[in-house]
């Protein structure tokens, strides 16, 4: 008998090959909860991974949606972000899980991504100088850790912090798309570390992509670093 | 977070690393870690600060819960004011959370903390929607002069009349305001237990005790707050559930759900459990421990029930739990029995998008007769299949569940007579009072609808005077022993109060 991570609610593993001889990791959610992730595939945006499944065609040409258009118009923010993966669509069940793991501060959530979170690296991103978003020190004290490291330490390869943010501004969840695309000043800048991502292809995790305006800034800043180019993956599209 | 500890005159001290002095060279470390967190004596000629009084006193608390800064609040700890408390302990290489009691190893996890920089940090994810409680979380706690509250007005303005069986058990609570005991009122439902209360809790209050009435529900919670505001008008009241945002801090009166008592300690000098064999008070061990640890060394405990389970009712037959009976409703008629009604393989039918043929002409009835009526069903997943179906007779048929967020409105829009049927699982089989209403259960035979919850259901029918003889169907497709036992239960009920 196993115990839903995220319900608590005891539940009975289906028997399969993979369940009798251990093969795999315990299933971490019921099947209630399992069931209500909507995971990515069929087809999908292919710069921002978001799936197209989900919104009217008039906001999609060709491969692309009209948000990541939007960004390739733009002289700045063109080509700084090479693709973004997600493993899942953001919907009402998974903000509940990520508010209760970055809000509540429940992190061993994190355990519940683990396989399927492995299993997109390797198939998209392998090899890459895995970077995970970092937080403001203010911010990171008041939660006590950082989602996106926990989510970059689940792919068992080094991390590096070659950024650090800056600015401590109010978080990006409570912002409208307007205030979040309004884009001032980088609230990112190069750390120490940022010498080695020089020539390199630099894979960014964070938790969710919701705009893309925390990832491109983070992008940028390693791009000017002298990263050969940067991608993304996230739990949440 | 982090402390040093140093020596202050051959004592031991700790504080918070932003906090320490500068001149000790001591090195920071998880609170988990320090041996002695024992805070100086008490300095009598410092002039400490209310509201961190109000705030703290009888309570368990968090740094980030206090309104105070952390210099503010260490201050109170160097006078001898507060002391840090752990939060999580190891008992014999069990973890143990001290806020909610919890000692079920899987619900413990650890984190690479950030704040005491230990790589793993164990923290409590049985309690964590009140905030984490972690390794290096210390707990506050005031130890300090306590409250007062002698120059409040704690006269009762109630001017209703008691039924003689409500007068009996009045006059029990009211001789053991006082002592340490526990007694239970053991009451029909609709039997009028809320103004059982009033007599015994304005007694316990002028004589200075600290009151606390705790129910499992939220529901329960805000039906019943502004009904104390009026009838205590002098009283400072608080109520608290998760998400309210009613801070009176120090009141003292207050109405909880079970769940917010995590949050006291050695604060109540009556406390009075309202329905204390529902679900999930019964269900969950570390609730009982709340309430244990809420409660003063000589408190009276009182416990609620209209179903009490099997344990209490032979400790209170043993003569070991005093306790009371209201058999009678207070309009003075008997309860409804219940009527049982085959209604076949429902599920299949469900399957098909179908209703069976007699819960359909239930409904059709009500709505041609114009009666509202509460339809309860096993399950979410009954629920949201059958709603549909329903909407379609008439669209202003409702559903109503635990997560549902509209659930408040749904609730107060059946009150109010705009929803014909409400279909709801068994959330609201306590508490939600509604005058005009029959009430029917689809697939009883289900084993949520257990022998309590059946009687609770029930209880929901009949309950004005002008109307006491609501109708209870349960529909079923093979009868069982919980259906049996409610029944018989309703009808001794009846038997006793002598109809």
């Amino acid at each position: 008998m196993n115990y839903c991570l995220y319900c608590h609610e005891a539940f009975y593993e289906p028997v399969s090959w993979r369940f009798i001889t251990r093969l795999s990791e315990a299933m971490p959610f019921c099947d209630d909860c399992s069931s209500s992730f909507e995971a990515i595939n069929g087809e999908f945006c292919g710069i921002c991974g978001r799936s197209f499944t989900l919104f009217p065609e008039q906001y999609r040409q060709k491969h692309c949606c009209t948000d990541c258009i939007r960004w390739e118009e733009g002289k700045e923010w063109s080509g700084v972000l090479t693709k973004n993966r997600s493993l899942y669509v953001y919907n009402d069940f998974l903000k509940q899980i990520i508010s209760m793991l970055k809000y509540r501060g429940d992190a061993e959530l994190i355990q519940g991504f683990r396989a399927p979170f492995r299993k997109l690296y390797k198939q998209e991103f392998r090899g890459m100088l895995i970077v995970p978003v970092p937080l403001s020190v203010e911010r990171h004290y008041e939660r006590g850790f950082n989602q996106a490291q926990l989510l970059a330490e689940l792919l068992g390869d080094e991390i590096i912090v070659p950024i650090e943010r800056i600015i401590h501004e109010k978080k990006q969840s409570k912002k409208s798309r307007k205030e979040r695309l309004d884009i001032k000043e980088n609230i990112f800048q190069a750390s120490k570390e940022a010498e080695k991502i020089k020539g390199k292809s630099v894979l960014l995790i964070d938790d969710v992509y919701t705009t893309g305006a925390t990832i491109r800034q983070a992008a940028k800043v390693m791009l000017e670093a002298g990263a050969l180019e940067v991608s993304s993956m996230t739990v949440g599209r | 977070m982090r402390f040093v500890s140093f020596f202050v005159d051959g004592k031991n001290r700790i504080a918070p690393e932003p906090l320490a002095p500068r001149h000790h060279h001591s090195i920071s470390t998880s609170f988990y870690n320090l041996h002695n967190v024992d805070p100086p004596p008490l300095n009598e000629g410092y002039s400490f600060n209310t509201t961190l009084q109000a705030e703290l006193a009888g309570k368990l608390l968090l740094l980030d819960e206090l309104s105070l800064s952390l210099n503010e609040v260490h201050d109170h700890y160097d006078h001898g004011y507060i002391r840090y408390n752990k939060g999580i302990d190891n008992e014999q290489g069990k973890w143990k959370c001290n806020r909610c009691g919890n000692n079920e190893p899987r619900l413990f996890a650890s984190f690479s903390c950030y704040r005491c920089k230990e790589m793993q940090c164990v923290y409590c994810r049985n309690c964590i929607m009140m905030g984490r409680v972690s390794q290096c979380t210390p707990l506050v706690s005031w130890i300090g002069p306590s409250l007062n509250w002698k120059d409040r007005n704690c006269e009762s303005v109630w001017e209703g009349m008691l039924s003689s069986a409500q007068e009996n058990a009045s006059l029990r609570l009211e001789e053991k305001i006082g002592v340490k005991d526990e007694l239970l009122i053991w009451a029909v439902c609709g039997a009028g237990k809320t103004e059982v209360l009033f007599q015994g809790i304005e007694k316990a209050l002028k004589t200075g005790q600290r009151v606390c009435i705790a129910t499992p529900r939220t529901d329960v919670v805000l039906e019943l707050l502004p009904r104390l505001r009026k009838v205590f008008p002098g009283v400072t009241l608080s109520g608290l559930y998760g998400g309210s945002m009613d801070h009176m801090d120090g009141a003292q009166l207050i109405l909880s759900t079970t769940h917010q008592l995590f949050r006291f300690r050695k604060a109540f000098d009556l406390i009075i459990v309202d329905e204390v064999d529902a679900f999930p008070f019964s269900y969950d061990k570390t609730l009982a421990y709340a309430v244990q640890q809420a409660q003063k060394a000589e408190a009276l405990i009182v416990y609620l029930s209209a179903t009490p389970d099997r344990k209490m009712k032979q400790r209170a037959e043993d003569g070991k739990l005093p306790s009371v009976k209201i058999p009678k409703r207070y309009h003075g008629f008997p309860l409804p029995v219940p009527h049982f009604l085959w209604c076949g393989h429902w599920k299949k039918k469900l399957k098909k998008n179908k209703l069976p043929g007699n819960v359909m002409n239930w409904i059709n009835h009500q709505l041609e007769r114009n009666r509202q009526g509460f339809l309860f069903v096993p399950s979410v997943r009954t629920l949201e299949q059958i709603v549909p179906l329903l909407k379609e007779m008439n669209p202003l048929i409702e559903g109503v569940h635990a997560e549902d967020p509209d659930r408040k409105e749904k609730v107060i829009r059946f009150r109010n007579g705009e929803t014909p049927i409400l279909v709801t699982t068994t959330i609201l089989e306590r508490g939600v009072t509604v005058p005009f209403t029959d009430v029917a259960v689809l697939g009883t035979e289900e084993e949520i609808f257990t022998e309590s919850a059946l009687v609770q259901i029930a209880g929901r029918a009949g309950r004005s005077k002008d109307d006491p003889a609501g109708e209870v169907l349960f529909y079923h497709y093979g009868k069982t022993t919980a259906m049996v036992q409610a029944k018989r239960h309703i009808e001794q009920m009846n038997r006793e109060a002598g109809l």
